[in-house]
């Protein structure tokens, strides 16, 4: 098997989930009771101006006109216009993104830093005090409710013992740094601030811990697996036997073969850490793209959240497809024949 | 999640067979987790099925004098802001809150096995387009598909079900397919085919029945995976709505009032806890009975 020959069919699969998210979005925006007109032009609005929405809409056309043409939006990166904020939603995303991105990617950060060396410890003392706790602690991890530790955790840090934020990005008395990178903790460093870095950095404590410890669990318990896996494989007994120190053996022979399954669950916790991400940002009032869409469907803003939904899916499928490729190349039984 | 190997079925088969002390005892020797998640589901049915006999008020009864009180001798779990008594509304909750999980594992089950069944039977272009329809609905991300499909829906419990349930088909879907062209082969179904049997009846008569228990391993684990989503939806206000008792809407309303009167939001979050804890610990142990490769370790 060469590498196109793995690389064509996922191209391919690619095109029909971009296109499986344009039919599915599309006909959930169709499948909303009510006319979107009306939504848009408000309860007062006359006949005559229903009428005009409903022609700059494109809803007077046939189904498949409207297709074609919301495609041919979206191709373009045009999403639509919220009816909330009445701004594109592609400049709405745009705006939230990156604190989300920032939140999710110090998560993930924290998640793989903890959880794969607990894993491995896990595997290796199998059975024993360690391999408990971290299998206690993988447990309670994926089965969390993210939102409700949230609470508990501002209950805890930010009410009762107050020593930090529960809220928001940055303290009141800071201003926001001027948008370079919209990473906080990056921005606020360009601008050589660093009380307000600092306030940053105490405000990202809470929302990052709680948000990892859900991916933590799901992290540990796939490392350790394919740990447990690893470790009975042949060549490790003959490594040992050939008199290599059991330290080497783990950490040279077993834990790369163990680590390379594990890049694919990578993409696959990406899915958890932004359902997570939706949760963890409503709680803590975390100006992303969570509470942005939290916000749209309690306003029932339709465009906002099929707007969401179509970067969401694309970015998830995308990356998914790099995680993917990664994997191929780490992998030497593939590389190597290709 | 969890791929199950046709070879491990000769484990599954001996396992009912003992009898129930050894399997305690067995679950108690082995993995006293197991038992711990077995112990909590255990109360978590006598809860929903006894939750009139239990609950010491009506769920729904206003009593304004009583607005707000801390846990107590007489509301174990303190009262909401219109005085019910949140111990009894924790109860009545394990009704919403694991009755919707079970339909939604039940529906997405049914339809997930019976598409799945079917194209592993049929073959040919049907089982290749079904096929291709589902890569493309795992490829993405489930949750917020559903979350997307429950706001269009409109907020109700049934709609956020129903949005569960379906982007959960297709992991049903490759299972029951995988079993299928397994068994496909085996000389039993290839007798029946010789006598005539038609699709349905190979479907109803060996594939079922011989299938059945990795789907049900399955199914347990993806329970507490499940019990979060539909806590998650009612919490942003697509599940359940505010007058019912559903754990996910107690600990949405509890939320205001987090900073003066955390029992509010801290006991029906509790329960979603340690009812998800219970389904993953049940599910990951029989999991690794069922897989003796596992159960070695």
């Amino acid at each position: 098997m060469t590498i196109t020959r793995i690389i064509v069919p996922r191209l391919i699969l690619l095109f029909f989930v971009v296109f499986g998210v344009a039919i599915i979005t599309f006909a959930i925006s169709h499948l909303i009771p009510g006319d979107p007109a009306r939504l848009i032009a408000g309860d007062r609005a006359s006949a005559e101006t229903l009428e005009n929405v409903r022609r700059d809409l494109g809803l007077d056309r046939p189904v498949t006109d409207q297709f074609v043409i919301y495609v041919r939006n979206l191709l373009h990166g045009d999403l639509g216009t919220s009816l909330r904020t009445r701004r594109p939603v592609a400049a709405d995303i745009a705006t939230f993104l990156p604190a989300t991105l920032e939140l999710g990617l110090l998560s993930l950060v924290l998640a793989v830093l903890i959880g794969v060396p607990l894993g491995v410890f896990s595997a290796i003392y199998k059975d024993g005090p360690i391999d408990q706790i971290a299998r206690t602690v993988s447990v309670c991890g994926i089965s969390m409710p993210v939102f409700w530790f949230g609470m508990v955790v501002i209950l805890l840090f930010y009410a009762k013992l107050q020593i930090l934020p529960g809220s928001g990005r940055l303290a009141m008395a800071f201003a926001a740094p001027q948008r370079v990178t919209g990473f906080f903790l990056i921005d606020t460093l360009l601008e050589g601030r660093f009380d307000a870095f600092l306030s940053a950095v105490r405000h990202l404590i809470l929302p990052t811990f709680v948000l990892a410890f859900a991916n933590l669990g799901v992290i540990t318990r796939q490392i350790r697996a394919s740990m447990l896996d690893v470790l009975q494989e042949d060549y490790i007994r003959t490594a040992r036997a050939s008199g290599l120190r059991r330290r080497v053996v783990i950490f040279n022979h077993a834990l790369r073969n163990a680590l390379i399954p594990s890049i694919t669950l990578l993409g696959l916790a990406l899915g958890d850490l932004l359902y997570g991400a939706v949760l963890t940002e409503t709680i803590f009032a975390w100006p992303g793209m969570g509470t942005y869409v939290v916000t749209s469907i309690q306003t029932l803003d339709f465009p906002a959240i099929m707007g969401f939904t179509v970067v969401a899916s694309i970015g998830y499928v995308l990356i998914n497809l790099v995680i993917d490729l990664a994997y191929m190349l780490a992998d030497p039984q593939i590389r190597e024949v290709g | 999640m969890v791929a199950i190997n046709p070879e491990d079925q000769s484990a599954a088969g001996r396992v009912p067979k003992r009898s129930r002390l050894h399997f305690l005892w067995y679950l108690t020797r082995r993995s006293p987790l197991t038992l711990v998640g077995l112990l909590i589901i255990t109360l978590l049915v006598i809860m929903i099925v006894g939750a009139p006999f239990i609950a010491p008020y009506d769920p729904n009864k206003v009593m304004l004098s009583a607005r707000l009180m801390p846990p107590s001798a007489a509301h174990w779990f303190g009262t909401d802001e219109v005085g019910r008594d949140l111990f009894s509304r924790v109860i009545y909750g394990s009704r919403a809150s694991c009755g919707a999980a079970f339909m939604i594992v039940l529906i997405s089950m049914s339809i997930g096995v019976f598409l799945g069944c079917l194209s592993g039977i049929v073959g040919g272009v049907f089982d290749s387009a079904m096929m291709r329809i589902m890569d493309v609905v795992l490829a993405l991300p489930a949750l917020v598909l559903a979350m997307a499909l429950a706001a269009a829906l409109g907020p109700s419990l049934f709609n956020s079900m129903l949005a569960v349930a379906i982007v959960r088909i297709p992991a049903y879907v490759r299972l029951a397919r995988g079993q299928t062209l397994s068994l496909r082969e085996r000389v039993f179904v290839k007798a029946s085919r010789t006598f005539g049997a038609s699709n349905l009846y190979i479907l109803r008569w060996h594939m079922l029945p011989n299938a059945l228990s990795p789907l049900i391993v399955q199914a347990t684990l993806d329970l507490g995976g499940i019990v979060l989503i539909a806590a998650a939806l009612s919490f942003i206000g697509l599940g359940a709505q505010p007058p019912t008792a559903e754990w996910g809407a107690l600990v949405s309303s509890g939320r205001s009032f987090i900073l003066d009167q955390w029992w509010y939001g801290t006991f029906p979050g509790l329960a979603i806890l340690v009812t998800a804890m219970g389904c993953n610990l049940l599910g990951d142990g029989i999991r690794d009975m069922l897989d003796p490769r596992l159960g070695t370790r």
